[in-house]
């Protein structure tokens, strides 16, 4: 109870600032379109203002405060403004449209999802190579550890051009990249969790005669299951930047990431703003979703969540 | 064909060392732990040069380990440019303001009860949402110089380092908070003597993660607009000019400047943590 009040306040506390850091960061912006509409300001023309701090301005045109959470492309717009264009590109709009956050999103989700399929199905295998074959071991999972280190997403652009260089486009080349992403977080997290077993257990299972099959099935798997699970929250995230960031460089012309691009092209900030929000709604859904999963998977295994 | 049987018989051979390697009973010297994934790594590219020159790939589309190594060494000075400009000033400068920042803001958190329990779940909340989409924004705000770069890694780094070490600060026991107290240590006497170095592997943890991060978001913000030198800026040119080489030797920079920045945190890690039982093994 405590916690949710404390949680709102700082909610509450971001909201009032953002309404705050409208007026400075718009100011500008509304004094230059009510001067054209022929009101008073001070000073009156563009250029004097470009040189003045913004809160000078506020100071001296005061009448103009109440305009800052309307204007139509605001440098930063107001958050019921986002809501609003949230609002009105999801759930008025028919989900076919081209400007429906939805169909947007179901683009990137799907990329999202296929990747995510894919990086975490061959991250779970690479684990299990490298967790029973001593060579594997050595030889693969230095390089895992390494690649994390590297800012994979540069290679993005490439994997999409030389795709597409072969025929391969459409939600492939994305997957790709998402994969990629999710892959190494799988395989680290998954390699400790099938360690996880200490010697005594299996210790234990030796002294029942259970094959490696039987080992594998009964102990390390179950164990390796909270790790998994914690790697797979890391891994979808990671998946949905991939995928987002997968449509930047190439102009796509679906997806919250060329929504992000064509808002940037055009000035367009609250479309920006909304397809941000769309894809930190889109990620903390998939977050929980994986949470709910994990709460059922482990009770379903007698494991005490 | 010639090349491609060699490519397979040497991808057997270092296959075949590497397990003569890894099982023998010297495979847990500290020699054989480095040579066994280098003879791996050096596999990997003959297999790859063998492979992209026996099926006659066009090394337009894949370039092979030489080409890209050739390139490498033929752009030193626009790679040292961009290097300058994404990494030096982007990424390094958003990287110190932002750990700072997070740094500062969880003494304050971790001083307040109301605050931690406030902050820290929106935090969490944050940290993992994709901040790059920030980028577009910031680069709207700060112009198309490192400025807006280091904005973009100053916002995607401060959520996890501020987490990490406010989970850090909470590390130390009841018993060795009411210790300090017996010695009639003041806040910050406690907080410089037990908790900090407590929470010290917590910090690093995060500021290790946002290594990463820091480079990710300076490389991502070039795509949203940029000056002509960069590395982002160079790989989606590159990548329009069909270049490709060039954006591998692009991201081989990349990939050597993520390991170096992480080692030196690892490094730094290692000297201040050293009592710690990870580092300890």
């Amino acid at each position: 109870m405590k916690t949710v009040l404390a949680v709102l306040s700082v909610l509450a506390a971001i909201a009032v600032i953002w309404y705050a850091a409208c007026v400075p960061m718009n100011i500008k912006g509304v004094l230059d379109a009510a001067e054209r509409s022929g009101a008073e300001v001070v000073p009156a023309t563009a250029r004097e203002r470009r040189d003045m701090g913004s809160f000078g301005l506020v100071a001296t045109n005061s009448f103009a405060i109440r305009d800052v959470w309307s204007q139509d492309r605001p440098r930063l717009p107001a958050p019921h403004q986002v809501a609003v264009e949230l609002w009105e590109t999801t759930v008025e709009k028919k989900i076919t449209s081209k400007r429906s956050l939805i169909y947007h999103g179901q683009v990137t989700l799907s990329a999202t999802l296929l990747g995510f399929v894919i990086g975490t199905g061959l991250g779970i295998l690479l684990a299990v190579g490298i967790v029973h074959s001593r060579v594997m071991d050595m030889s693969v999972m230095p390089w895992a550890i390494v690649s994390q280190t590297i800012p994979i997403i540069a290679l993005a652009p490439m994997i999409i051009v030389v795709l597409y260089s072969i025929g391969v486009q459409g939600i492939l080349p994305k997957a790709v990249i998402s994969a990629y992403l999710s892959f190494f977080p799988v395989v680290v997290g998954m390699v400790k969790g099938l360690r996880s077993p200490d010697q005594m257990q299996l210790d234990l299972l030796k002294t029942y005669n259970a094959s490696l099959g039987q080992g594998f099935w009964k102990l390390r798997l179950p164990a390796s299951m909270p790790y998994l699970f914690a790697s797979l929250k890391i891994g979808i995230a990671a998946s949905l930047v991939g995928a987002i960031v997968g449509e930047l460089p190439t102009g796509a012309v679906a997806g919250l990431g060329a929504r992000l691009l064509a808002g940037s092209y055009y000035g367009q900030t609250v479309q920006i703003w909304s397809a941000l929000f769309a894809a930190a709604i889109l990620a903390a859904a998939l977050v929980a979703l994986l949470g709910v999963i994990e709460r059922l998977v482990l009770k379903r295994m007698g494991v005490q969540a | 064909m010639m090349m491609v049987s060699m490519a397979l018989l040497v991808w057997c051979g270092g296959w075949w060392l590497n397990g003569r390697l890894a099982n023998s009973p010297a495979s847990n010297t500290s020699a054989v732990k480095l040579l066994v994934p280098a003879i791996f790594g050096v596999t990997l590219l003959i297999v790859w040069e063998l492979l992209v020159r026996g099926l006659e790939v066009s090394l337009v589309i894949l370039p092979a380990p030489s080409v890209i190594a050739a390139r490498f060494a033929t752009s030193l000075p626009i790679l040292w440019q961009d290097f300058q400009q994404t990494i030096l000033k982007g990424a390094l400068s958003g990287y110190i303001i932002g750990c700072g920042a997070a740094l500062l803001m969880a003494i304050a958190v971790d001083r307040s009860d109301f605050l931690r329990r406030g902050l820290l779940p929106v935090g969490n909340f944050v940290a993992a949402l994709p901040i790059v989409g920030t980028a577009p924004i910031l680069v709207m705000w700060f112009g198309f110089d490192w400025q807006s770069k280091a904005a973009v890694v100053v916002v995607m780094v401060f959520f996890p380092v501020l987490v990490n070490t406010v989970a850090g600060l909470r590390e130390t026991s009841a018993m060795q908070r009411d210790l300090m107290q017996t010695y009639a240590a003041s806040y910050w006497q406690s907080f410089f003597k037990l908790r900090l170095p407590a929470a010290l592997p917590f910090v690093f943890n995060g500021l290790k993660i946002s290594t990463t991060l820091a480079l990710v978001g300076a490389i991502v913000a070039e795509f949203f607009g940029s000056p002509t030198v960069g590395m982002g800026f160079r790989i989606s040119t590159s990548v329009g000019q069909l270049a490709l080489d060039m954006v591998w030797a692009e991201i081989l920079v990349a990939a050597l400047a993520g390991s170096a920045f992480y080692g030196m945190m690892a490094l730094i890690e290692k000297t201040l943590t050293f009592w710690h039982p990870s580092q300890r093994g």
